[in-house]
């Protein structure tokens, strides 16, 4: 796009995301559509050893990827900045059972932010995860998206912790008004 | 009017090795305490809202085992659309039984909107439930006993129960890491 600011061309940083999925046996997909997150929920539905779940509400996602780790399979919650709000209170569950969760957050309200209202939640993304217990890994370049999904999920599958992957709008591309 | 201890005590006699019970915070869980410990019981405390979620994300992962979920009309009214995300995913081992009291009997007894004109089986229905049952006796109890331990079949169950004041029974442990720790490792045994 040309309004992406990232200079890595090339990188198709949504496969990294799937390749890490793949290698880490993660295959619950949980998610609220964002078009941040599109071609990697494309991939994940078309993969027929992953499971795939549309939610009404970020929080929804995280019940279910405890229940699905309860019953002994590993998941993760994609969604938009805006979404984290959503998941507060519901983060209590695998703080306090130390059930490990993986969230891959696509950015909105930061770099070249053009609506307003997108702007007090992606602030508060970072301060509100981390108030919640959840170790916070933020990436901006797109060569290091694999690599931080990675260490993010190893920390939390391993160490049963709750771990947050933030994508820098700055590497999405900030969408611009004929966009939509 | 049923009563809901010997309600979920009745759903969960001799109940098979296969079935796994997950309770909603607060009345739901003290009720399936009060129903004989078992390890194969999760029961929220918290994380209001959750519990179906839970249920829901369970019964993909197990998908050889029957999930019972036990909540209440104040946690399925506050998160309404888990129940559109579980009739659009569709688990056939999944029974969802809702407790309705009509009121948030946890805090003080005020009125939930199923004390009003809000019908929790008509949103089940409209959220794409196929199979749903309202219970007021003793024989639709009977028949929701049976579709809780038939093979498979998605069912939703708003069980119409008395306003009452229990002691609370609490479940095997408060702490959440020990709770999940054992339901895991009688899942996995």
């Amino acid at each position: 796009m040309a309004n992406s600011v990232s200079p890595d061309i090339g990188v198709n940083w949504h496969q990294d995301i799937f390749d890490v999925l793949v290698a880490q046996d993660i295959s619950i997909v949980a998610h609220v559509p964002d078009a941040g997150h599109g071609p990697l929920i494309k991939m994940c539905e078309a993969n027929s050893n992953m499971h795939t779940v549309t939610l009404t509400t970020e929080q929804d996602g995280v019940g279910l990827l405890s229940g699905a780790w309860a019953g002994g399979r590993k998941g993760v919650l994609l969604m938009q900045s805006s979404g984290v709000g959503n998941t507060i209170n519901a983060l209590a569950l695998p703080n306090i059972c130390r059930i490990p969760f993986l969230t891959i957050v696509t950015m909105r309200g930061e770099w070249g932010e053009f609506i307003p209202w997108q702007v007090p939640m992606g602030q508060g993304t970072p301060k509100v995860l981390e108030a919640m217990g959840v170790r916070v890994f933020r990436v901006e370049k797109k060569e290091e998206v694999g690599l931080t999904v990675d260490a993010a999920a190893h920390l939390a599958i391993n160490t049963r912790q709750s771990a947050a992957v933030l994508v820098s709008q700055k590497l999405i591309g900030a969408k611009q008004f004929n966009q939509g | 009017m049923l009563q809901r201890r010997p309600t979920v005590k009745f759903l969960l006699e001799d109940r098979p090795q296969n079935l796994l019970a997950v309770s909603g915070l607060g009345s739901s869980t003290w009720d399936l305490s009060a129903a004989g410990d078992n390890a194969r019981n999760f029961g929220f405390i918290g994380a209001m809202g959750q519990a179906a979620p839970f249920a829901l994300g369970l019964a993909i992962a197990q998908p050889t085992r029957r999930v019972a979920l036990f909540t209440g009309d104040g946690e399925i009214l506050m998160s309404l659309g888990i129940l559109a995300t579980i009739a659009n995913i569709g688990p056939e081992n999944l029974c969802v039984m809702v407790l309705d009291n009509e009121s948030y009997s946890e805090t003080g007894g005020q009125p939930t909107a199923t004390a009003g004109p809000t019908d929790l089986e008509l949103i089940a229905k409209g959220a794409g439930f196929t199979n749903t049952s309202t219970v007021r006796d003793d024989s639709e109890l009977a028949a929701l006993r049976e579709s809780l331990r038939a093979a498979s079949g998605l069912h939703f169950a708003n069980i119409k129960i008395a306003t009452e004041e229990l002691p609370l029974v609490f479940p095997n442990s408060f702490d959440g890491v020990t709770a999940i720790n054992r339901f895991r490792d009688a899942i996995s045994a």
